[in-house]
């Protein structure tokens, strides 16, 4: 992991919607950036492990959310399927300065290196 | 050192036996069976319920090829053993295979009496034994035929309504005066008949057999008294005798059976006969339950431990569903003897117990048998009754004056009653490994102990004895709950979101003490349709509770692009409609366009960020959404009527759109798909939707609740009208009765069954003043349901919906 995660402003987070997500575009594809009920915020690869559902679509309930394509269950802290399933999708750094959202950069041009 | 041990037959009595065996010495033996029948063991027993559809042979199997592979056992399907040489203690099958045995078990089982008439070895002469001859009268069922059943006991009673049940003309023949008459007394005989006449079985009693008529195959049966039954089929059930002819061949002592002392050895001291092929003191038996006590004595025998079968009394239960039958011990009348009778004509009840020395020796149920383990547990400890002489007959719960309940009745048995006949099962055993085990299911029960898992019929009293020993905790019959989020089921929170007037999703959560904080993706949409039907203009919508499809009024596909289907009235369109549609799919490239079922057309591939400019030009052109992803009203598909075609009785067309035109909007439990015809012809195929009008010259017939999707059914016919408008009144009403008591994803034929026609016939076309009220109330939930979701996220609804919060370039981070 780099000294330098290359923190990137990408929005507020009032930009998402409680219970919801908003997509982050990049060159390497999407990420889905969620805001739980009570305010946390996780970003995570926007794609499902099960069949690369964009999980960004799915219903948010805890610190979970729902893929809409085969309702896997992930976990939006660490990336697994919950229940059964068995699969991960990757979790992207990310910081809160005040309502500004800022993701590590680095940790993403790193694993397409 | 292995001793080898070598059976020939894998009926339900050896297989019994094994498992014994294993349990208690599983390296003792190394075990080779020989069995005639080309199968694993399998519960005879249920060959019945096989017979009348009811069951599959998968289900009934006992031991299935892995159970051998696991012990080890060396199984030779279909390979009959030709002889004994008790002198080089070998067993020789008809292929030639060759074993040698340290000790042999014998339990070839029974054979079908076969009475020598006259053509009794024609083609289509059936016995009812094994799999094979339950396969032979299904085949021969296919006819839907005469069958002509010879026999009228247990077994050809059995045969004559599984026959019955799959389509054929059954006739039993009987020589006695009345059925079963080892079983039953005349009376309980005579209510069986009308019982077995009800299903349409024709019953000759004191018919005795002449000959079985026909050339190549069965054509007919002829009686002594010169009467000719037409037979397809003719299924001989006159009784079983033992199949001892292995073992007098090899000169063991037979008499009926192969004689067997108490340890169940022959005459040879190596060599064993189990179940139905043995004789023990005298008797023979042909159910199960004796034969499985015998069968725990042998393996007992087997591992050097001491045990002794002294007999067994025995009790009967008649397999056919829907006829309540038992009957233990000797009821035979006898000048020693008196009986006490219960007889309840109207409800087709008839007890008699028989009694000798004020003990119980013989029971007779029919109609009511719950009291029969009861009766047969006092019978078998020879319990003196003098006691409770007066009611004894009104059965258990009746004693002591204590109030009529059926868990009581269990409750009071000891832990020693018998509960399964054909296992051997005691009330203790069960109550003691529910507990000790923490069994919570009957399949838990069955695994267990064995109790319930040969021929059913205790199942009610085991599923008592899982409800007293769980109390709560065990309710099969119990509502099931919405989600792991809540106990509370569908109804009870509609019925507390209207009573306690809750208007939010927390406080649904708040009020009805939701275990987890969020919800979860089963239960919030459903409480968002709940609380938007019943609070329409005040509740606010929650697009964070529902699926992407309806947040977005689009249908997600595999690779996470969208399909754009615009609304196409009564799938009529126009050249400017099509024109705009081919328009946008230029100039969004959108890859595929498809016809639906629906009447209407379908755009594939759009990319989410160009669905509202998609949505811009279709509207531009006229168009709306389609709600091709809504649980609401999909479409209402039709065929030309009066405007085109000749047969044509109304405007069909015209009154679809006017439906779809009038319905669209509103939110329902599940999805709505509706069609109008324009005669019977159906050409709109309006008998499988969830709600159809077939035009007729007097009007119009309005059906409901089919399907044909997962389900295909065709609609029941809710009523006639004679107007368009009535038309539309009662098709409202019945939509906004499903939408106040459907369950969220519950579609309206499976709402109909739930709650019956009669309710919603009552609401929707009985009572018009009930009608009228739902028209309205549909109505005013159109106020807010009724506008184009489109049109609201072209003017910037949801914005964030269809943009990405930020674009990043890799370029930026590298400097």
């Amino acid at each position: 992991m780099s000294m330098h995660m290359n923190w990137t402003a990408i929005g507020t987070i009032s930009d998402i919607a409680r219970r919801g997500a908003r997509c982050v575009n990049t060159p390497l594809g999407k990420i889905a950036v969620f805001r739980t009920a009570d305010d946390q915020v996780f970003a995570v690869d926007d794609q499902c492990p099960h069949k690369k559902g964009p999980l960004s679509q799915g219903i948010v309930h805890g610190t979970s959310v729902t893929c809409p394509l085969h309702n896997w269950v992930i976990s939006l802290e660490t990336g697994e399927a919950q229940g059964q399933d068995v699969g991960r999708t990757r979790t992207i750094p990310l910081r809160l300065d005040g309502d500004v959202i800022l993701i590590g950069l680095s940790a993403l041009v790193e694993d397409a290196a | 050192m292995k001793q080898k041990l070598v059976i020939i037959g894998n009926g339900m009595a050896p297989g019994r036996m094994l498992e014994n065996l294993l349990e208690a010495a599983p390296d003792a033996y190394e075990v080779t069976i020989f069995n005639a029948e080309p199968r694993v063991n399998y519960d005879r027993i249920m060959l019945s319920p096989v017979l009348s559809g009811e069951k599959s042979f998968e289900e009934i199997v006992i031991h299935g090829d892995g159970w051998y592979i696991q012990h080890g056992i060396t199984l030779y399907k279909g390979c009959k053993i030709k002889s004994i040489d008790r002198q080089a203690k070998t067993v020789i099958s008809d292929t030639g295979i060759v074993a040698d045995y340290d000790k042999l078990v014998i339990a070839t089982g029974s054979v079908p009496f076969i009475i020598p008439v006259p053509g009794h070895d024609m083609a289509g002469v059936l016995t009812y034994r094994d799999l094979d001859d339950v396969n032979a009268m299904m085949i021969a069922a296919k006819s839907r035929g005469n069958a002509v059943v010879i026999g009228g006991g247990l077994l050809g009673l059995e045969a004559a309504a599984g026959l019955a049940e799959q389509g054929m003309k059954v006739t039993v023949i009987h020589i006695m005066p009345t059925l079963m008459e080892r079983q039953l007394d005349p009376a309980a005989g005579h209510l069986l008949k009308k019982a077995v006449e009800e299903r349409g079985i024709t019953v000759l009693n004191g018919a005795n057999t002449k000959a079985i008529l026909g050339t190549n195959r069965v054509e007919g049966v002829e009686l002594a008294d010169g009467t000719i039954v037409p037979a397809d089929i003719v299924i001989m059930a006159v009784g079983i005798r033992p199949n001892a002819a292995l073992g007098k061949e090899a000169g063991l002592q037979t008499n009926r059976g192969i004689v067997v002392d108490d340890q169940m050895r022959t005459s040879d001291p190596d060599i064993f006969a189990l179940g139905e092929c043995g004789e023990h003191r005298g008797m023979v038996y042909g159910l199960v339950a004796p034969l499985y006590e015998m069968a725990g004595i042998l393996a007992k025998t087997l591992v050097g431990e001491a045990a002794a079968y002294a007999g067994s009394v025995t009790a009967t239960k008649l397999k056919v569903t829907g006829i309540n039958l038992f009957s233990a011990g000797d009821f035979a009348e006898g000048e020693d003897r008196e009986e006490i009778v219960l007889r309840d004509a109207s409800s087709g009840v008839y007890k008699r117990l028989v009694l000798k020395d004020n003990k119980i020796v013989g029971a007779v149920l029919y109609g009511e048998t719950s009291d029969g383990a009861w009766f047969f547990d006092m019978l078998k400890k020879g319990a003196d009754i003098s006691e409770m002489r007066d009611t004894l007959i009104f059965g258990q719960s009746y004693q002591g004056g204590s109030p009529l309940d059926p868990m009581a009745a269990v409750a009071a048995l000891p832990d020693d009653a018998e509960i399964c006949g054909c296992n051997g099962v005691c009330k203790g055993k069960i109550t003691g490994a529910i507990t000790g085990k923490g069994l919570t299911s009957l399949d838990d029960v069955r695994a267990h102990t064995k109790a319930s898992a040969s021929c059913g019929s205790c199942t009610g009293l085991v599923e008592q004895l899982l409800g007293i020993t769980l109390g709560d905790a065990y309710n099969p019959a119990a509502v099931q709950p919405m989600c792991p989020c809540t106990h509370f089921g569908h109804d009870d929170v509609r019925r507390l979101i209207v009573a306690q007037e809750i208007k939010t999703i927390p406080d649904v959560m708040q009020q009805l003490e939701w275990k987890t904080s969020c919800g979860c993706a089963k239960c919030r949409p459903a409480l968002n349709y709940y609380l938007i039907s019943n609070w329409p203009g005040e509740y606010q919508d929650d697009g964070q509770s529902r699926f992407i499809n309806e947040r977005v009024h689009a249908n997600i596909q595999k690779d996470g692009t969208y399909s754009v289907v615009p609304r196409m009235w009564g799938g009529m369109t126009s050249s400017g409609e099509l024109r705009a549609i081919a328009d946008v799919v230029d100039k969004f490239a959108i890859p595929a366009v498809k016809v639906t079922g629906g009447q209407r057309i379908d755009l594939l591939g759009v990319k989410k960020e160009d669905l509202p400019a998609v949505w811009s030009d279709l509207n531009n052109a006229g168009m709306v959404s389609g709600a091709a992803y809504a649980k609401g009203l999909r479409t209402v598909k039709t065929c030309v009527g009066t405007d085109w075609c000749r047969f044509g009785t109304q405007d069909s067309t015209g009154l679809g759109i006017r439906i779809e035109k009038f319905m669209w909007g509103s939110w329902t439990p599940a999805k709505v798909k509706m069609a109008v015809s324009g005669c019977p012809r159906n050409c709109a195929e309006a008998t499988c939707k969830d709600v159809g009008v077939i035009c007729v010259d007097s009007g119009y017939d309005i059906h409901f609740g089919g399907a044909a999707g997962l389900d295909i059914k065709g609609t029941e016919v809710l009523c006639h009208v004679e107007t368009e408008d009535e038309a539309l009144e009662v098709i409202v009403a019945l939509t906004q009765l499903y939408r106040e008591q459907g369950r969220y994803l519950e579609r309206i034929y499976k709402w109909m069954k739930r709650v019956g026609i009669p309710s919603i016939y009552a609401n929707v076309v009985t009572d018009t003043d009930k009608r009228a009220k739902l028209f309205e109330r549909f109505v005013f939930s159109q106020k807010f349901a009724q506008v184009d979701p489109w049109a609201e996220r072209v003017s910037g609804m949801d914005k964030h919906e269809f943009k990405p919060m930020a674009s990043l370039e890799f370029a930026q981070a590298a400097e």
